[in-house]
C-alpha cells in the first residue's frame, strides 16, 4: 500500500484529492521553482560567485536586506504599540483602525507605490514639510525604507494580536499582587510570552520586504548601487536577456527566503511548546 | 485663602485617592499618560502610513474633476486592462478554488505522514518574491527557456500573453483558498461526514450536502482574498506580460505605465478602482470572519 494511505478514516476521496493536490502543486509551484535551481546549475561555481559578488549585485542585495531589516525593526516596535492599543485600550475608531491594519495586505502593490510616492514627493503632503526640514524621502533609500515599513505593518500586528488577547490575565494579577511594578510586569512577564509571536511577525515582515517590488520601485529612484533593490535588478537583467544573472540573484534570494520559512516554523513550534507549559 | 485652598483641595484629593484605589484594583492598567501616549502613537502611525496613502489615491484621481476621471476610465486602453484583469482573475480564482477544496479535503479530513511539510509547500508562493514568481515562468517558457524552442516550433504563445499572465497569477495566489479552508475543516472534524457516509450517502453527496454548507463562508473568504491578490498582482505579472499596449497590460501594469508617462489623473483613476476593490475586500472580509466564527464548532 501507499505510504500516504490514510489511517482510521472511513471517508472517501483521499486518493482523488491528494492526487489532484500533488499534481497541481507540482505543476504550478514545485516544477517551476525547481527549474530555477536547475537553470542556475548552467553556471559554474566561479561564474555564480562572480555574478553574486559583482558590485551592482552586492549593492542591490545589501540595500534589499539592510533596509528590510531596518523596516522590520520599525514594524516590530510600532506593531507592538499598535497591537497593545488595539487589544488593551478602548478609544473612538478602534474597530476602524483594527480593520485598516490589513490595508497593506489588500491594496495592490502598484497602487501603494504610486500613492506613497505622491505623498512623499517634494510637493506631496508629507514630502513638502519634510523637504522644508531638509529631509528628502522620495527617490532616495529613505523612500525604500518607508515603502517597506508600509508593506510590513500587518505582519507583527496580526501575529501578536491573538496571543495578546489569549494571555491569561491571572498571571499579571498574580505578579501585581506580589508587588511587581507595572513596568516590571510588562517587560518581565508579558513581553517574554509574546516573544515567539513578535519574532515570527518580525521574520514575516522582513521576508515580505526583501521580496517586495511594486510598492518600492516607484518611490525608490532606482539608482544603481544607491537605491536599486534586488528584485528590480532581476527585472533589469531579464530585460537585458542576461538570464544567468537574473537566475543567480533569484537563487540567493530564494535560499534566504527558505531559511526564513524554516526559522518561522521553528519559532511557531517554540510558541506552541511555550503555550502548553 | 488657606481655608479656601483646603476646601477646594478636599474633593480633588479624595478623587485622586479614589483613582488610586481603582488603579490598584485593576493591576492590568498602565498610568493614564502612558495609555494616551500609546493610543496617540498607534493612531498617528496608522494614519500616516495607511490612511494618508489611501486618501491621496482618490484625491489625485479626482484632482481634475469627475469628467476627467470618467474619461480616463473610458479610455480603450483602460477598458482593455480591466477586461484582461477580470479574465485573469476569473481563471486564477476558479482553478485555485478547485485545488484549494481538494487540498483542504485531503489535509483536513485524513491523517498521513508529512502533512505539515505539505502545508509548508502549499504556502511556498507566499515567501517567494513576486518578481521570482514571474521569472520561473520566463525560464520555462521564454525563448531561451526549457520549453521555449518547442513552443516556438508549434507556434504557441505562453509568455507575453494571457496564458503566461494567468500562470504567474495562479502561482502567487496558490495558497489562499487552501489556507482559508484547512484550519476551518480541521476544527470541524469528520463526524458529520462519517455519519452521512454510514447512512449511505455517496462521497460527492456528502461533500455537497454536508461539508460545503459547513464551510461556505470559509470558501467565500478564500475566494475573496485570492481574487483581491489576483486582480492586484504586479511584480509577477510585470515580468511575464511583455507590456503590449491594449493587449497584455493588466490594471496594475497600466497604473505604472500611465504614471511613468506623467498621466497622473489616468494613472490614479485606475489605481482608485483597485483601491476600492481593496476596501470592499476588507469590509467583506470583516463580515465573513464573523460568519466563519459561527461555523466553528463550539464546546457547549
Amino acid at each position: 500500500m501507499s505510504v500516504l494511505a490514510p489511517r482510521r478514516s472511513t471517508l472517501p476521496g483521499f486518493g482523488l484529492t491528494m492526487g489532484l493536490t500533488l499534481t497541481w502543486l507540482s505543476l504550478i509551484v514545485l516544477i517551476p521553482l525547481a527549474g530555477l535551481f536547475v537553470r542556475s546549475t548552467d553556471l559554474s561555481l566561479a561564474q555564480f560567485w562572480d555574478i553574486v559578488t559583482s558590485r551592482r549585485t552586492l549593492s542591490a542585495l545589501k540595500i534589499s536586506f539592510g533596509l528590510s531589516f531596518a523596516a522590520a525593526c520599525v514594524n516590530l516596535v510600532m506593531g507592538t504599540i499598535v497591537v497593545w492599543a488595539l487589544v488593551r485600550y478602548r478609544f473612538p475608531g478602534r474597530r476602524l483602525f483594527d480593520a485598516i491594519v490589513d490595508v497593506p495586505f489588500a491594496l495592490p502593490t502598484a497602487v501603494a507605490g504610486v500613492a506613497l510616492t505622491a505623498l512623499f514627493a517634494q510637493k506631496g503632503w508629507l514630502g513638502a514639510p519634510l523637504a522644508a526640514a531638509g529631509i528628502k524621502v522620495a527617490f532616495t533609500p529613505l523612500g525604500i525604507f518607508i515603502a517597506m515599513i508600509f508593506i510590513g505593518i500587518p505582519f507583527v500586528v496580526r501575529t501578536v494580536q491573538p496571543v495578546l488577547i489569549d494571555l491569561d490575565p491571572e498571571i499579571e494579577e498574580a505578579a501585581a499582587s506580589l508587588g511587581a511594578s507595572r513596568w516590571h510586569i510588562v517587560t518581565k512577564v508579558i513581553l517574554p510570552s509574546l516573544t515567539p509571536a513578535l519574532l515570527t511577525g518580525f521574520a514575516l515582515a522582513f521576508a515580505r520586504a526583501v521580496g517586495e517590488y511594486g510598492s518600492v520601485i516607484f518611490i525608490a529612484g532606482n539608482l544603481p548601487n544607491v537605491s536599486e533593490i534586488a528584485p528590480l535588478l532581476i527585472v533589469i537583467r531579464l530585460s537585458e536577456f542576461r538570464y544567468a544573472d537574473a537566475t543567480a540573484i533569484a537563487v540567493v534570494m530564494l535560499v534566504v527566503a527558505f531559511v526564513i520559512i524554516f526559522a518561522v516554523n521553528r519559532l511557531q513550534r517554540w510558541a506552541q511548546s511555550q503555550a502548553s507549559t | 485663602m488657606s481655608i479656601e485652598m483646603t476646601l477646594q483641595r478636599t474633593p480633588d484629593a479624595s478623587a485622586r485617592s479614589l483613582a488610586e484605589t481603582a488603579a490598584r484594583r485593576d493591576p492590568r492598567a498602565e498610568p493614564t499618560v502612558v495609555r494616551y501616549a500609546i493610543i496617540t502613537l498607534a493612531i498617528a502611525f496608522l494614519s500616516i502610513f495607511v490612511v494618508l496613502p489611501l486618501v491621496v489615491v482618490f484625491v489625485e484621481a479626482f484632482g481634475k474633476g469627475i469628467s476627467a476621471y470618467l474619461s480616463a476610465l473610458a479610455d480603450p486602453e483602460a477598458l482593455s486592462a480591466i477586461r484582461l484583469t477580470l479574465g485573469v482573475a476569473a481563471v486564477s480564482v476558479g482553478t485555485n478554488l478547485v485545488f484549494g477544496l481538494a487540498a483542504a479535503w485531503a489535509i483536513a479530513k485524513f491523517d498521513f505522514p508529512g502533512k505539515t511539510f505539505l502545508i509548508t509547500l502549499i504556502d511556498l508562493p507566499f515567501s517567494v518574491s513576486p518578481v521570482i514568481s514571474g521569472l520561473v515562468f520566463v525560464l520555462l517558457f521564454g525563448a531561451q527557456g526549457f520549453f521555449g524552442p518547442w513552443l516556438q516550433a508549434h507556434d504557441l504563445q505562453i509568455l507575453f500573453a494571457f496564458p503566461g499572465i494567468t500562470l504567474a497569477t495562479i502561482f502567487v495566489t496558490f495558497p489562499f483558498v487552501a489556507r482559508a479552508l484547512i484550519p476551518l475543516m480541521q476544527e470541524q472534524g469528520t463526524q458529520e461526514e462519517e455519519a452521512a457516509i454510514s447512512l449511505g450517502a455517496s462521497g460527492l453527496q456528502t461533500f455537497f450536502r454536508v461539508t460545503l454548507p459547513n464551510i461556505k463562508w470559509g470558501v467565500l473568504y478564500g475566494v475573496l482574498l485570492c481574487n483581491a491578490r489576483a486582480m492586484g498582482e504586479f511584480g509577477a505579472v510585470s515580468v511575464v506580460s511583455g507590456h503590449i499596449r491594449g493587449e497584455t497590460n493588466t490594471m496594475p501594469l497600466l497604473v505604472e505605465i500611465l504614471y511613468n508617462e506623467y498621466q497622473m489623473v489616468a494613472s490614479f483613476a485606475i489605481a482608485s478602482l483597485l483601491a476600492m476593490l481593496a476596501l470592499i475586500t476588507l469590509i467583506a472580509k470583516t463580515i465573513l470572519e464573523r460568519n466563519i466564527d459561527g461555523d466553528l464548532p463550539h464546546d457547549h
